[in-house]
C-alpha cells in the first residue's frame, strides 16, 4: 500500500470511529448492562489474519477519546488520596487527623485508627487472583518506606491532597533490612525451582576452561504512562471498579475477597489500559482502599497514585545477583553450568525472579545445577516486569556465555551453535519449533557481524570506541484456555466480545482480523469488545498468552457460527433456502449457498432478516470438551488452568537474537546506542505491524534496564529517593537508535490453535546482555552489573 | 498545598511594589515553582504573574553587548540566528536543558532563579531536615545517596547542586544580571549566586522587592568561538554529570591562546568559573596536552562525599573536551 492510500485509508477510519466515539461517551453510565463497553470498529475493507493494520483503537488514543479508568464521569465522586509512611520499618503509633479533618471538603480520613475493613485476598500462588496479600490499614506494623498508612478523601482533589499533607504520624522506628546487599539479610533457599541433572560440581572442577562471574541487576519500575488509579461504584451491594488491568477475572476474584462479598456482585471495566508491563495483572491495594471507602461511604471513590507513589503503591522488578560458573573444553564443549541466584522480596512476602528459566533450556550441557533463593527486605511486593525470571536469567547467561567465548577465542554466535541444544536439556522434552539458528543468521547478517574486527577497543572513530554485541533469549509459551462470543446482527455488524483486556498490543485489531477471516466478512463489519467481566471468560493479558488464547476462542466462535448459521439457513421454515440438506450448504466468504449452485448466495445479515432474528449469539473456547463451569471460571479468576512451556511432553518457547553496536565516548564512558537488530521466533505473527511495535518496546525498555534504570534506595531508611520521572531515567526518543526487528518463525502448531507463540515479552529478552557485551568489545572493560552508567566505565 | 492569591502584573513598576512582602514569588513559566509549590517546598501566599509585562522578552545585539529581556523563552533564545553566530554556548547550553516543552515555558529571568534538584530538598515530607529549606534543621544529602551532588563549593551544611546550564555559559562570558527594585543595577552573574557556607537558604542576591529584568553579555571573540558540553547518561532530557563552557581566542598566528573562558557545571554549588584554568593557559599553544594539563585544575579543592566521587574524575575531561571543540582540535 502506497503512503498515500495509508493516509486516506487513516482519514476515512478516523471519520467512522469518531461518530462511534461519540456514541459511547454520550450514552449513560448504567449498571448492570453493557452500553459503556469500548467498542473498536475495525480499520480496513480487506484484512486477514498475517495483514499489517494499524491499531483500531489508535485514532481514539490520539485524539484523547479513549476514555481511560478514572476519566470515567461519575455524579458525587468523592476523591481518596493515600498517605505513606516515611520509615521502612517498626510501627505506625498514632496518626493525628485532627488537622486534616478541620479542612473544607475533607469526608473522612482512614487510618490503623479508623479503618477501611479489608479482608487478605488469596495469591495466585494459592489459587487467588491477587499478586500480594498486603493489605493496608489492618495493622500498625510498617513493612517498607511508602506504604500506605492512611487514606484521605475529599469532595476534589485538591481538597484530599491538601489534607494529606496535614497527618502527623508518630512511629517507632525499627532497623530495617534495606536492600539484597544488606549484611542483616537472610536469603531463604526455594527448593522447588532449583534444577540439576548429571554432577555439575565434579564437571565443574575437571573442565580446561571456565568462567566464574557474579552479576547483579538494580530494582526496576515498570512506570507506565497511565498511572496506577481506579474508580470504584459501590451501589445497592453491587460494586463497579473502572481500574486499569491486564486481568479484569483476576481483580474480579480479588475484590470480591477484600470486600467479603460474592463475586457476582463484582463487576470490573478495563477497556483501555495506558501500559502495564506486568504491573497491571495484579489489582494493588489501593485499589482494595478505593472499594473499601466507597462501600463506606455509599458513593463512587477514586484513587490516583501520584507518580511517586507508583515507585511504592506496587512493585517492580527486584535487584537480582546471580553467580554463574560455565565448564567448557577447549574446543568449546560446554561440560557442566553451576548456577545459583537471589532476588529481593518483602519482608512477609515471597516473589521469586525465576532467574534459572533460559540458564536451564538454551545450551545443551550434561551437567547443570541451579538454585534459587529470595532475600526478604523492606520493600513493597516486587512484581512482574516484561520477561520476568527470564529478563535477568538471559542476561546473567548471555553475558557470561560471551566472557567464555573470549576465554576460549572463539566467535561468541560459533560458540552458541557449538552448545545447540536439540532437545530441551532440562528434561529431554523436543522443541515443537526452535528457529534460533535462522534468526543468528538473520541478526547477523543484518547488523554486519562478521565484519566486525572481534577484538576488545579495536575499532573506533574519532574519540568514540565502536563495540558490537549479541545475546540470545527465551520466552516459555504459556496457554490458557478462553472463551470468546460472536454477535451477528441483522443490521450487517458483527460483534466480538471478550473479558480480555487489550493493554496496548493490539487485541482489538487481531481479534476483528480473527473474525473477519474465519467469516470471510469485511473487517469493517466487525466491532470488538474488550475488558469488562460482564464479557467472555478470558485469562489475563500477561505471559505473551493472550494473542493466542484469544485469537483461537474467536477462531472456534467463528467456526460454531458458520455451523449454525447452515443449520438455520437448511431448517428455518422462513429461510430462503429452506428444505436444503445442511450437508449440501456451504459457508464462503460471509455468505451461504448450496455447494453445487456457484453464485453468491445469501448474506448473513439477509438470512437473520429473513428468519426475523434480529442477533444470533454463538460462544466458542478453546476448553478441553468435558470442561466444567468450576474450571472455566478457574481460567478466568486463577492460573488453575494455565499450561505451561512442556504441556503435553513437548517444549514450547519463543526465541531472541538480538544484535547491538554501541559508541562509548573514550573520556566520558557515556553509552549510546548506534543500532539495534534483532531477530525473533515468534511462530505465526497475527499482524506484523503489531507485533513489531511490541518487540521494539521490548529492546527499548531493554536499553533502559540495561543503561540506566535503578531505583536508589537510601541506606538509612530504605527509600527509594528518585521516585519520579527526572530522577529514574527512562529512555527519551534521543536514546533510541535505529531499530531493526525480523521475524524468523514458522506456525507452530503444537504451541497454539493457529499456530502463534508469545510476542509482547521476548522482546526484552536479550537486549542487556547484547548490550553489556558490546560495551566490553568497544572498551575491554567487562561491567557485571546493571544499568551501565557512565562512572562504572571511568 | 497552601492556598494562594494570584495577581496578573501590568507593569513592571506594580510588580515590584507588591512583591516586598516575603510571601510573594514572581511567575513566568512557572517550570520550578509550580513543582515546588505541589511538593510542599514553595508555599508562597501570593504570586504576581509578570508574563504580560511589555518589553522584556527582547533579544538584542550591539556591537558590544547581548541584550536579552527576563521574560524571553529560553527556546526563543536558543533558536536566536544572532545568539547562534556571536554566542554557541548560550545558544547550545539552553538547547541542552530540559525538554522542548519546558524551553517553551520557561523564562531566562526564572531559569536563573530554578532552584537545586537535590532530591532530599524535594521532599520535605519525608526529609524534614534541609538547611536550605529550613536553616539549621540539617542535611540528609551528605550522607544519603549523592551521586547528583556537588563536589566543588560544598559545605558542612549543603551540597546541593546549582542545576542550571544558561548560568553556566553567562557565569563563563562575564555576563551581568539587571535588577530593578527601587533603583536599577546591575550584578555579574559570578557575583549574583553565593556559596552555601553556613546559609545555604540563601542562594543569591536578588532582594525581596526587587526583579530580574535581563542580561547582558559582553560580545567578545571567545565567545563567538564557544562550545558548551554537556555530559550525562541520558541523551538529552537529564541533568549534568558534568558540563563545561569554553570559549578561545586565538592570536593572528592561529595557534597561540589569547584569551580563553571556562566555567563548570554540574559539580558545583553555583555556576562555576575557572580563572585557575583560564590563567594557566592564556599565551600557550592550542594543543591537546596542554588544555588536558591545564584541565586537571578544574578540580582543585574537590571533595568527594560517596556516590558523587566520579565527578572529580569527569569534570577535567569535560572541560578538556570543550576547550578542544571550541579551538576546533576535538
Amino acid at each position: 500500500m502506497s503512503r498515500k492510500d495509508e493516509s486516506e485509508l487513516d482519514r476515512r477510519t478516523f471519520v467512522k470511529i469518531g461518530a462511534s466515539a461519540a456514541a459511547i461517551a454520550a450514552a449513560e453510565i448504567t449498571f448492570p448492562g453493557a452500553e459503556l463497553v469500548a467498542g473498536e470498529p475495525a480499520t480496513a475493507e480487506q484484512a486477514v489474519l498475517g495483514s499489517r493494520l494499524s491499531r483500531t483503537d489508535g485514532p481514539l488514543k490520539v485524539t484523547g477519546r479513549a476514555r481511560y479508568a478514572i476519566e470515567q464521569q461519575l455524579k458525587n465522586l468523592a476523591y481518596g488520596v493515600t498517605v505513606q509512611s516515611t520509615r521502612a520499618a517498626g510501627r505506625v503509633l498514632s496518626i493525628d487527623t485532627s488537622a486534616a479533618k478541620a479542612l473544607p471538603g475533607v469526608v473522612d480520613v482512614y487510618t490503623l485508627h479508623n479503618p477501611l475493613k479489608l479482608n487478605r485476598p488469596t495469591l495466585y500462588t494459592k489459587g487467588g487472583g491477587a499478586t500480594e496479600e498486603f493489605t493496608p490499614l489492618q495493622d500498625d506494623i510498617i513493612r517498607f518506606n511508602g506504604m500506605h498508612i492512611a487514606l484521605v478523601v475529599a469532595d476534589t482533589f485538591e481538597h484530599a491532597t491538601e489534607a494529606a499533607s496535614l497527618l502527623t504520624v508518630v512511629y517507632e522506628t525499627a532497623d530495617p533490612i534495606v536492600d539484597i546487599n544488606d549484611p542483616k539479610a537472610q536469603p531463604q533457599l526455594i527448593e522447588t525451582m532449583g534444577a540439576s541433572w548429571g554432577d555439575a560440581a565434579t564437571a565443574l572442577a575437571a573442565a580446561e576452561v571456565k568462567v566464574d562471574v557474579t552479576y547483579t541487576t538494580s530494582r526496576e519500575y515498570n512506570v507506565p504512562m497511565e498511572p496506577h488509579a481506579c474508580i470504584a461504584s459501590w451501589e445497592d451491594g453491587k460494586i463497579t471498579v473502572w481500574e486499569p488491568s491486564q486481568w479484569v477475572g483476576g481483580a474480579r476474584s480479588v475484590v470480591s475477597e477484600w470486600l467479603g462479598i460474592g463475586i457476582e456482585n463484582v463487576r470490573v471495566i478495563s477497556p483501555y489500559v495506558g501500559g502495564g508491563f506486568g504491573s497491571k495483572i495484579g489489582a494493588h491495594p489501593h485499589v482494595g482502599l478505593a472499594c473499601a471507602a466507597s462501600r463506606q461511604l455509599g458513593r463512587p471513590v477514586k484513587v490516583s497514585l501520584t507518580r511517586p507513589q507508583t515507585f511504592t503503591g506496587l512493585g517492580g522488578r527486584p535487584a537480582t545477583r546471580q553467580t554463574l560458573s560455565i565448564g567448557a573444553s577447549k574446543d568449546g564443549k560446554i561440560s557442566s553450568i553451576v548456577h545459583e541466584s537471589w532476588n529481593e522480596t518483602a519482608i512477609d512476602e515471597v516473589h521469586v525472579e525465576a532467574c534459572n528459566n533460559v540458564t536451564k533450556i538454551m545450551y545443551a550441557t550434561p551437567n547443570f545445577s541451579s538454585r534459587l533463593s529470595v532475600v526478604p527486605v523492606h520493600t513493597v511486593m516486587p512484581g512482574w516486569k516484561r520477561g520476568p525470571g527470564e529478563n535477568p536469567s538471559a542476561y546473567a547467561l548471555e553475558c557470561a556465555i560471551d566472557e567464555l567465548s573470549y576465554a576460549l577465542n572463539m566467535d561468541p554466535i560459533t560458540l552458541r551453535l557449538a552448545n545447540w541444544a536439540d532437545k530441551d536439556p532440562s528434561n529431554n522434552f523436543p522443541w515443537t519449533t526452535r528457529q534460533l539458528r535462522e534468526a543468528y543468521t538473520a541478526g547477523a547478517e543484518a547488523i554486519g557481524w562478521w565484519k566486525r574486527n572481534p577484538k576488545p577497543r579495536s575499532m573506533r572513530e574519532g574519540r568514540e570506541l565502536i563495540g558490537y554485541g549479541m545475546a540470545a533469549g527465551a520466552y516459555p509459551m504459556i496457554r490458557t484456555a478462553s472463551e470468546a462470543r460472536i454477535v451477528l446482527h441483522a443490521d450487517g455488524q458483527i460483534e466480538v466480545l471478550s473479558a480480555g483486556t487489550d493493554i496496548g498490543t493490539g487485541t482489538y485489531t487481531i481479534l476483528a482480523q480473527t473474525a473477519a477471516d474465519a467469516l470471510g466478512v469485511p473487517i469493517t463489519t466487525v466491532v470488538v469488545r474488550l475488558g469488562d467481566t460482564v464479557l467472555p471468560r478470558s485469562a489475563l493479558a500477561g505471559g505473551s498468552q493472550q494473542a493466542n488464547n484469544l485469537t483461537g476462542a474467536v477462531q472456534s466462535a467463528a467456526s460454531n457460527a458458520r455451523e449454525a448459521l447452515l443449520s438455520l439457513a437448511a431448517t428455518d421454515p422462513k429461510s430462503p433456502l429452506a428444505g436444503s440438506k445442511v450437508t449440501d450448504l456451504i459457508f464462503e466468504k460471509g455468505h451461504i449457498r448450496p455447494s453445487r449452485r456457484p453464485g453468491s448466495g445469501i448474506s448473513i445479515a439477509r438470512l437473520l432478516k429473513a428468519v426475523a432474528k434480529g442477533t444470533l449469539e454463538i460462544d466458542g473456547n478453546t476448553f478441553a470438551p468435558g470442561a466444567t463451569e468450576s474450571m472455566k471460571n478457574g481460567a478466568d479468576r486463577s492460573f488453575a488452568q494455565l499450561k505451561g512451556a512442556v504441556e503435553g511432553g513437548v517444549s514450547a518457547h519463543s526465541w531472541s537474537a538480538q544484535f547491538v553496536e554501541v559508541r562509548v565516548d573514550e573520556d566520558f564512558g557515556t553509552i549510546r546506542v548506534k543500532r539495534m537488530v534483532s531477530a525473533f521466533d515468534s511462530g505465526r505473527i497475527f499482524n506484523p505491524k503489531l507485533a513489531e511495535s511490541q518487540w521494539i518496546g521490548g529492546m527499548i525498555m531493554g536499553l533502559g534496564q540495561a543503561l540506566l534504570e535503578e531505583g536508589y534506595v537510601d541506606q538509612r531508611d530504605g527509600r527509594i529517593v528518585n521516585a519520579n520521572f527526572a530522577d529514574y531515567a527512562l529512555p527519551v526518543n534521543a536514546d533510541v537508535p535505529e531499530v531493526h526487528v525480523i521475524s524468523v518463525g514458522i506456525p507452530d502448531m503444537q504451541a497454539s490453535a493457529l499456530g502463534g507463540k508469545g510476542v509482547g515479552e521476548i522482546g526484552v529478552v536479550g537486549v542487556a546482555p547484547a548490550l553489556g557485551n558490546a560495551v566490553f568489545h568497544a572498551t575491554g572493560k567487562r561491567i557485571r552489573s546493571l544499568p551501565i552508567t557512565l562512572e562504572k566505565l571511568a | 498545598m497552601k492556598t494562594f492569591d494570584y495577581v496578573r502584573a501590568d507593569d513592571s513598576a506594580g510588580a515590584i511594589a507588591q512583591t516586598a512582602d516575603p510571601e510573594t514569588r514572581f511567575l513566568v513559566g512557572g517550570t520550578t515553582l509550580l513543582d515546588l509549590m505541589k511538593l510542599n517546598v514553595e508555599s508562597p501566599a501570593r504570586l504576581i504573574d509578570i508574563t504580560r509585562l511589555r518589553g522584556l522578552d527582547i533579544i538584542a545585539m550591539s556591537s558590544d553587548v547581548i541584550r536579552i529581556g527576563a521574560l524571553a523563552k529560553m527556546s526563543a533564545v536558543a533558536a536566536h540566528a544572532d545568539i547562534i553566530v556571536a554566542a554557541p554556548a548560550i545558544s547550545e547550553s539552553l538547547w541542552r536543558a530540559a525538554s522542548p516543552q519546558l524551553r517553551n515555558m520557561a523564562s531566562i529571568g526564572g531559569n536563573l532563579m530554578q532552584r537545586t534538584r537535590c532530591t532530599y530538598f524535594r521532599d520535605p515530607g519525608a526529609y524534614p531536615a534541609c538547611n536550605k529549606r529550613i536553616p539549621g534543621s540539617g542535611c540528609a544529602a551528605i550522607a544519603g545517596i549523592n551521586r547528583n551532588h556537588a563536589v566543588l563549593g560544598t559545605s558542612d551544611a549543603c551540597i546541593a547542586i546549582n542545576p542550571g546550564d544558561l548560568a553556566v555559559s553567562l557565569v563563563a562570558f562575564d555576563a551581568r544580571i539587571v535588577i530593578r527594585g527601587a533603583v536599577e543595577r546591575r550584578v555579574s552573574v559570578d557575583e549574583f549566586f553565593l556559596l552555601p557556607e553556613q546559609t545555604p537558604h540563601l542562594e543569591h542576591r536578588l532582594a525581596q522587592g526587587e526583579l530580574i529584568v535581563g542580561i547582558e553579555i559582553p560580545r567578545t571573540p571567545a565567545l563567538k568561538r564557544s562550545h558548551y558540553l554537556k555530559v550525562r547518561d541520558r541523551a538529552s532530557y537529564e541533568f549534568a554529570a558534568a558540563s563545561a563552557a569554553a570559549g578561545i581566542e586565538l592570536e593572528a598566528d592561529g595557534k597561540t591562546i589569547r584569551d580563553v573562558r571556562i566555567a563548570l557545571g554540574g559539580v558545583a554549588t553555583k555556576p562555576w568559573r575557572l580563572h585557575a584554568v583560564e590563567a594557566v593557559l592564556k599565551g600557550k599553544t592550542l594543543n591537546e596536552a596542554t588544555l588536558r594539563s591545564a584541565a586537571a585544575r578544574s578540580v582543585e579543592g574537590a571533595k568527594s562525599s560517596g556516590h558523587n566521587a566520579f565527578k572529580i574524575d569527569l569534570a577535567p575531561k569535560v572541560v578538556a573536551r570543550a576547550l578542544m571543540t571550541a579551538g576546533g582540535i576535538a
